[in-house]
């Protein structure tokens, strides 16, 4: 038999991956290597293999990942900074039959929108929300996060994160999973193609979840952010495994349905 | 003839809200406003026409759900009093830019910072000139009395549906805490799904269709040239409000010779100074506008023609006067009477002010 | 007895040259061009296409979605 050509592999029927349709032709405008586009598409992928693209809307963040509406194409809101969570909300409740996810940064999920966040998930909004911990926020220019790492320079910690000034890294994700309103939490990574895996497989349950109502779906991505960290992307995914998984421990932290409220349910008060 | 109640101006604003067919409140618990969602919650409208109403965990969060009800075509008011209101800010200045409907009620207290529980109308510059950040106004409807509180949800939503932008229901801490009788709106049902893509479907994100574009709710446009035009876009449509829905009411100006101008509750008082003025043989009369934007400018204009002067009437240092200065553009004499903090100006203090600086001044 | 064949398309113009595929490649398949595209990337391109297995890898680390994977199984010959 004569050897086979490339030619005779390269045909529409032999295709076993390529771009989701979900993801339109506008070019990402992220820096190369970015984790963002990594997750863009694994929300693509999945939003494709539910057939949910009518019933989808997406709320996107301040930070690098506002113009996530550029990219995939579905409906959209865009949040003011650490908001999506609470307009996540507003759109869920009028419209409980849609798949609603917000998408957002450490600095949008984690500092300025601490409140909308642990609310939102204490609520247990039947919702999906998305978080890109980068330990950096990128779009500014690379300042200090409320994930940045002890010791990690930034712009704005340019010796390192200092405890004495700065306090500590906010592990918000084992926050968020003490909340009796969360339903699925988990901390994945997209910096190989087995973890580029198990993080879809997590994203597809997340918006499963939120037909069942059960309760609120997160999904920390621990990323990089190359350009931020003046490393380049294979380094940076080097650095984020030896420094930040040690602190952000990937992997499932709660797995089930909100609680029950006769778990905490009071008498009523009599006089 | 509607239905006839005795009822407080808070809890009319709740009762309007789900009769006019209204789809979610978004609050969040302040003086002198408690009330709109007490009553809400009390009457658990979601058992009864489907109307979402949750406590949010801020103002703050409470206009952002907005933000997302009102994406998805739908009609959402939030309502809250000054301090709150200031929060509310940076979620407004998001739903101007986005162009997106909704209904906020401020019932103002004394400022600034936490200032006081009492009644004030020192929010006007506020809610009259944007508030938040960026060029945009809001439609900002003023009630004085109960029934007009039932009235004005019904045609704030109108409003902002029409422009596709927020509007605001400016009222103070008296209206929203007295008890008036008022004759209820009748029952109007909430939009079903297929009529908000009927009536809403060209622009809000229902779903992307496949005959359609991505809906994209933003107020997000980095190319300069781009966002300036967005910007010209927005500035036609408030001069369409301005040529459009100015909205006013005169009491006794045909013969005036002196014009008390005053919304809310200052209006109420100021039409007692009328009379006494009037008894005291001074030809006075009261404009009440009840868009205070677009603001009646041009009935001020004319009527500077002829009138030997302008008494604002606020319970602030004195905001709605400059625009009547601008309106009167020195044809006539302007000046301004208020208490603040909360006070609230008495009839005879309103006569001694125009007899003072008006007709003696 | 079959054995898997791939290929690999990167479209070379979307591509921005992060080399993350290229490590993500069990069969040293992809390298970054020595020639740039028109925004001056070195784009992946497949240098031991011989080796290409279809395993995917390259294409799942791909944050700008470009690049497409074609398998085949191909019958072995019995000796």
């Amino acid at each position: 038999m004569a050897e086979l050509q490339i030619q005779d592999i390269i045909k529409p029927e032999n295709k076993v991956y390529g771009k989701s349709k979900i993801m339109t032709d506008t070019p990402l405008h992220y820096c190369y290597g970015c984790s963002h586009g990594v997750v863009h598409k694994l929300v693509a992928e999945v939003i494709e293999e539910l057939d949910i693209q009518e019933e989808t809307v997406g709320v996107a963040p301040v930070g690098c990942s506002v113009m996530m509406y550029n990219y995939l194409d579905i409906d959209w809101m865009e949040a003011a900074h650490g908001r999506a969570p609470a307009v996540a909300t507003g759109y869920k409740r009028v419209n409980p039959k849609k798949y609603v996810f917000s998408y957002q940064g450490d600095g949008d999920l984690a500092a300025i929108g601490t409140a909308e966040t642990m609310h939102a998930v204490n609520r247990g909004e039947n919702i999906v929300m998305i978080f890109i911990n980068n330990a950096i926020y990128g779009m500014t220019g690379g300042q200090m996060a409320p994930t940045t790492m002890i010791g990690q320079a930034t712009s704005t910690s340019p010796y390192g994160r200092n405890v004495d000034i700065n306090g500590y890294p906010l592990k918000i994700t084992e926050l968020v999973a003490h909340l009796p309103g969360a339903a699925y939490v988990t901390r994945q990574s997209v910096h190989t193609p087995a973890n580029v895996r198990k993080c879809k497989k997590a994203i597809k349950k997340a918006f499963e979840n939120s037909k069942k109502n059960i309760g609120t779906s997160f999904i920390e991505v621990v990323s990089t952010c190359n350009s931020g960290w003046k490393i380049d992307p294979v380094a940076a995914n080097k650095w984020m495994e030896e420094n930040m998984f040690p602190f952000y421990p990937l992997g499932d932290i709660k797995d089930g349905q909100r609680d029950s409220d006769e778990k905490y349910s009071v008498q009523k008060l009599k006089k | 003839m509607g239905e006839l109640r005795l009822m407080k101006g808070n809890e009319v604003i709740a009762e309007a809200a789900i009769r006019c067919g209204c789809d979610a409140y978004f609050g969040y618990p302040i003086t002198p406003q408690s009330e709109v969602m007490e009553t809400l919650m009390a009457r658990m409208p979601w058992e009864e026409t489907g109307m979402v109403v949750l406590q949010a965990e801020s103002e703050v969060a409470a206009i952002n759900m907005m933000y997302g009800g009102a994406s998805a075509g739908r009609k959402v008011m939030t309502s809250s009093s000054s301090p709150g209101i200031s929060l509310m800010s940076e979620g407004i200045s998001y739903m101007a830019g986005a162009e997106l409907p909704g209904v906020v009620v401020n019932v103002q207290r004394g400022g600034p910072g936490l200032g006081t529980i009492q009644p004030s109308q020192a929010d006007y510059f506020q809610a009259t000139k944007g508030g938040g950040h960026g060029d945009y106004n809001l439609i900002v409807l003023a009630p004085s009395s109960v029934q007009e509180m039932n009235d004005f949800v019904d045609l704030a939503f109108e409003l902002s549906f029409k422009y596709s932008n927020p509007a605001m229901i400016l009222t103070d801490g008296v209206i929203g805490q007295m008890m008036e009788k008022v004759e209820l709106s009748d029952f109007k049902p909430r939009w079903t799904d297929e009529q908000v893509e009927q009536f809403n479907g060209s622009w809000a994100a229902t779903g992307k269709k496949p005959n359609r574009e991505r809906a994209i709710k933003t107020s997000l446009e980095l190319v300069a040239e781009k966002q300036e035009k967005i910007n010209e876009g927005f500035q036609a449509k408030y001069k369409k409000m301005q040529e459009e829905e100015v909205r006013y009411e005169t009491i006794k100006c045909e013969d005036a010779d002196y014009i008390i101008v005053a919304f809310g509750v200052s209006s109420r008082i100021s039409q007692k100074a009328v009379d006494v003025l009037r008894e005291q043989g001074h030809k006075a009369g009261l404009l009440r506008p009840i868009t205070l934007y677009p603001f009646p400018s041009e009935i001020i204009n004319q009527m500077a023609d002829h009138v030997k002067g302008f008494l604002s009437v606020e319970m602030n240092a004195g905001q709605m006067v400059e625009d009547i200065r601008l309106a009167v553009n020195g044809k006539t004499k302007v000046d301004h009477f208020g208490r603040m903090g909360g006070v609230i100006a008495t009839p005879g203090e309103v006569v001694d002010a125009m007899l003072t600086k008006i007709i003696g001044g | 007895m079959a054995k898997v064949k791939g290929a690999v398309v990167v479209d070379q113009e979307c591509c921005k040259g992060c080399n993350l595929c290229v490590v993500a490649c069990p069969e040293d398949v992809l390298a970054l061009h020595k020639e740039v595209n028109s925004k001056g990337y070195h784009y992946s391109h497949m240098v031991n296409p011989e080796n290409c297995i279809g395993c995917m890898n390259c294409g799942q680390v791909c944050p700008d979605s470009c690049i497409t994977v074609y398998r085949v199984k191909v019958p072995v010959a019995k000796d």
